[in-house]
């Protein structure tokens, strides 16, 4: 039994939450092969034949893989995956657009977003935005699993020493296509990747307001995070929504300003090392889950925080 | 174009679920349920195609209980012209649903369907991507714009980077995210009309779809709980704890 990995990058870097997504193939017994999907994306296949732990890397590099699109990354997956026991990817916004996809090709009911592996066929995953967790066993020859990152220890990046494979595009269907971008641009760490995030919520009043933030952020090197109802109202993009139908992180430190710990936010961070919450209301439910609770008025302790670790020696 | 909408009843989301003791599921019972919040989204925008005279008939598919009535109803009253009800006793997973909707797609040949990003009970994240796969249509999930013209759509998307805008061809399965629109509520005289619309009932067996389980749920656990920590002086005392208690600066 092995199982085949598909890897999750830029087409320049291999990203560290394939590296959990190694350590969950691991423990699920037998051999883990990497597949990296994409247009020039040689240095990502040599990086992934690097990773600790990997066996074969399978490159797949093509014009029609360059932004990830559904239907053609599909359709090159489904007859690899019938050489495997199972197939992985990251619950990001790219695995959670092809996987199922794959899954129903296959004929196979694709377990989402997993966050423990108990055995070959059996997983744990949260439900109800992370209020209940499930044990589910799956009977499907094949298993096409999504996971949570921020369940899985990272693999080594380096140590290993896998082949490298080249295999033929499978086409493009033709049913979509590309038009354009708008990516956030942004110097700061990426927010599932960041071990310290600052999110700002409803309580901010406005996007002009979220400069002290950023200057705390920039004295943690830390990412910046939002709610919805902060991204509702347009105050920062929507790359920066952390909850249920968002991001889901994991950092050793999340500090939430002005936000109210709605069940479906606390399910995109509850799961951080240390939470700190700042709000003025004390009856906030977010002070329930909060390891350091500071009740406060945003706009003087945000510029405070930001005085105080200017002063802060190095650790 | 004939447009179908999947409406999934769950558990409202104000809800605070509780797991039962026996750690067979999650405690339903007298629980408020609502129509899944992304498929509120999905009927608005097909509601607003309608509109704008890009959509002819709106269709509005639920599977389930008896009670999936009672959702499609409410896509009714918003506006929806007709409703299909699959009724089953049985759990479905995703691939089911998919398989159900794709029978359901074969009869009515829409040219859109338009379903939730994600179900805020199981949090699957699959219907919309399956359907697509079995139909062999394109899907543009997560959206947060549609447009259309010369026959196809462009359907921006709501990535991790930030946004990300396809042209599909049509048909096309498309899922909705928070930000495609803001639903209406159903006026009064609107939820006296729905009543009189029509709802088709069937049954999976009735479409031939075999809906025998591939997975299993063998426990249902409250997750870890976390305690609530210290209410600090300042923020100097904030940053001195977080330096020298918790090690995390
Ligand atoms: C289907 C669905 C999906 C959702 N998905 C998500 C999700 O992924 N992520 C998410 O975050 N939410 C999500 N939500 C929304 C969620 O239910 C809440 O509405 C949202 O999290 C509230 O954001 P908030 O805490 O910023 O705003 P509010 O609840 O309005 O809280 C603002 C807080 O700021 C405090 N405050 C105000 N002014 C100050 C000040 N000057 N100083 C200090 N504190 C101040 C207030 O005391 C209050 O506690 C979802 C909802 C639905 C229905
Ligand atoms: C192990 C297991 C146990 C289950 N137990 C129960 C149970 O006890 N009771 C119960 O009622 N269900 C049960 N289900 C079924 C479950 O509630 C879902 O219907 C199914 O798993 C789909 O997942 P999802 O809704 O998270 O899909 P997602 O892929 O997240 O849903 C996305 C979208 O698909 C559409 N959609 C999904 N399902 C339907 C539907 N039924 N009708 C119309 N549109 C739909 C909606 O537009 C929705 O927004 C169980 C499922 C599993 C796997």
């Amino acid at each position: 039994m092995s199982v085949l990995v598909i890897a999750e990058h830029d087409n320049a870097e291999l990203k560290p939450a394939t590296l959990a997504a190694v350590t969950a193939a691991t423990a699920m017994g037998g051999d883990v092969d990497v597949l990296v999907v994409g247009s020039g994306c040689a240095a990502v296949g040599a990086a992934a034949a690097n990773v600790a732990g990997v066996a074969k890397v399978l490159v797949a590099d093509a014009p029609e893989y360059a932004y990830m699109l559904a239907e053609p990354v599909a359709d090159l997956v489904v007859p690899l995956a019938r050489n495997y026991a199972a197939v992985m990817a990251v619950a990001n916004t790219v695995g959670k657009n092809f996987m199922p996809r794959v899954a129903a090709l296959l004929d196979v009911s694709q377990i989402s977003e997993i966050s423990e592996i108990v055995g070959p066929d059996t997983f744990i995953r949260p439900i109800y935005a992370g209020n209940a967790m499930a044990t589910v066993q799956s009977s499907d020859a094949i298993k096409v699993i999504t996971i949570r990152p921020t369940g899985f220890e990272k693999a080594a990046a380096e140590g290993g020493s896998a082949s490298v494979e080249n295999l033929p595009a499978a086409g493009d269907p033709g049913l979509s296509s590309f038009v354009g971008e708008e990516l956030s641009k942004s110097e700061r760490p990426e927010l599932t990747a960041a071990k310290i995030i600052i999110s700002g919520g409803r309580g901010m009043q406005s996007g002009e307001n979220f400069p002290i933030i950023e200057a705390v952020a920039d004295q943690l090197g830390a990412a910046v995070g939002a709610s919805r109802a902060a991204v509702d109202a347009g105050f920062v993009p929507n790359d920066y929504q952390v909850g249920q139908t968002g991001k889901v992180v994991a950092p050793e430190l999340y500090i939430a300003v002005g936000i109210s710990g709605a069940i479906q936010h606390l399910a995109g961070m509850k799961d951080s090392k240390v939470i700190v919450a700042i709000n003025k209301d004390e009856e906030a439910p977010i002070f329930q889950v909060a390891d350091y609770g500071l009740v406060a008025d945003l706009f003087k302790a945000v510029p405070e925080l930001e005085e105080e670790l200017k002063k802060l020696p190095p650790a | 174009m004939k447009v179908l909408v999947a409406v999934k009843r769950v558990v409202d989301y104000n809800v605070k679920i509780r797991v039962k003791a026996d750690q067979t599921g999650v405690d339903l019972s007298n629980v408020k349920m609502s129509m899944n919040p992304f498929d509120e989204i999905a009927v608005e925008e097909a509601l607003r195609m309608k509109e704008a005279g890009t959509a002819e008939e709106i269709i509005a598919v639920s599977i389930g209980v008896q009670q999936c009535q009672e959702t499609i109803r409410t896509a009714l009253a918003m506006g929806a012209d007709r409703g299909i009800l699959v009724k089953t006793d049985d759990a479905l997973e995703p691939l089911h649903v998919a398989k159900i909707m794709k029978a359901v797609v074969d009869e009515e040949q829409p040219g859109l369907v338009i379903l939730g990003k994600q179900a805020i009970d199981d949090d699957c994240n699959q219907t919309g991507q399956m359907l697509a796969a079995l139909l062999g249509w394109p899907q543009g999930t997560f959206a947060s714009k549609i447009e259309f013209s010369d026959g196809k759509a462009n359907v921006t998307r709501e990535v991790d980077g930030g946004l990300q805008t396809l042209t599909l061809n049509l048909p096309m399965i498309v899922t909705t995210d928070l930000r495609l629109n803001e639903p209406r509520y159903a006026s009064l005289p609107n939820i006296m009309k729905a009543k009189k619309k029509p709802i088709d009932e069937k049954t999976p067996e009735d479409l031939g779809i075999d809906t025998a389980p591939r997975l299993t749920t063998l426990k249902v656990a409250e997750p870890p709980k976390r305690e609530a920590g210290v209410i600090v002086e300042d923020v100097a005392d904030l940053v001195n704890k977080l330096r020298n208690e918790a090690g995390v600066i």
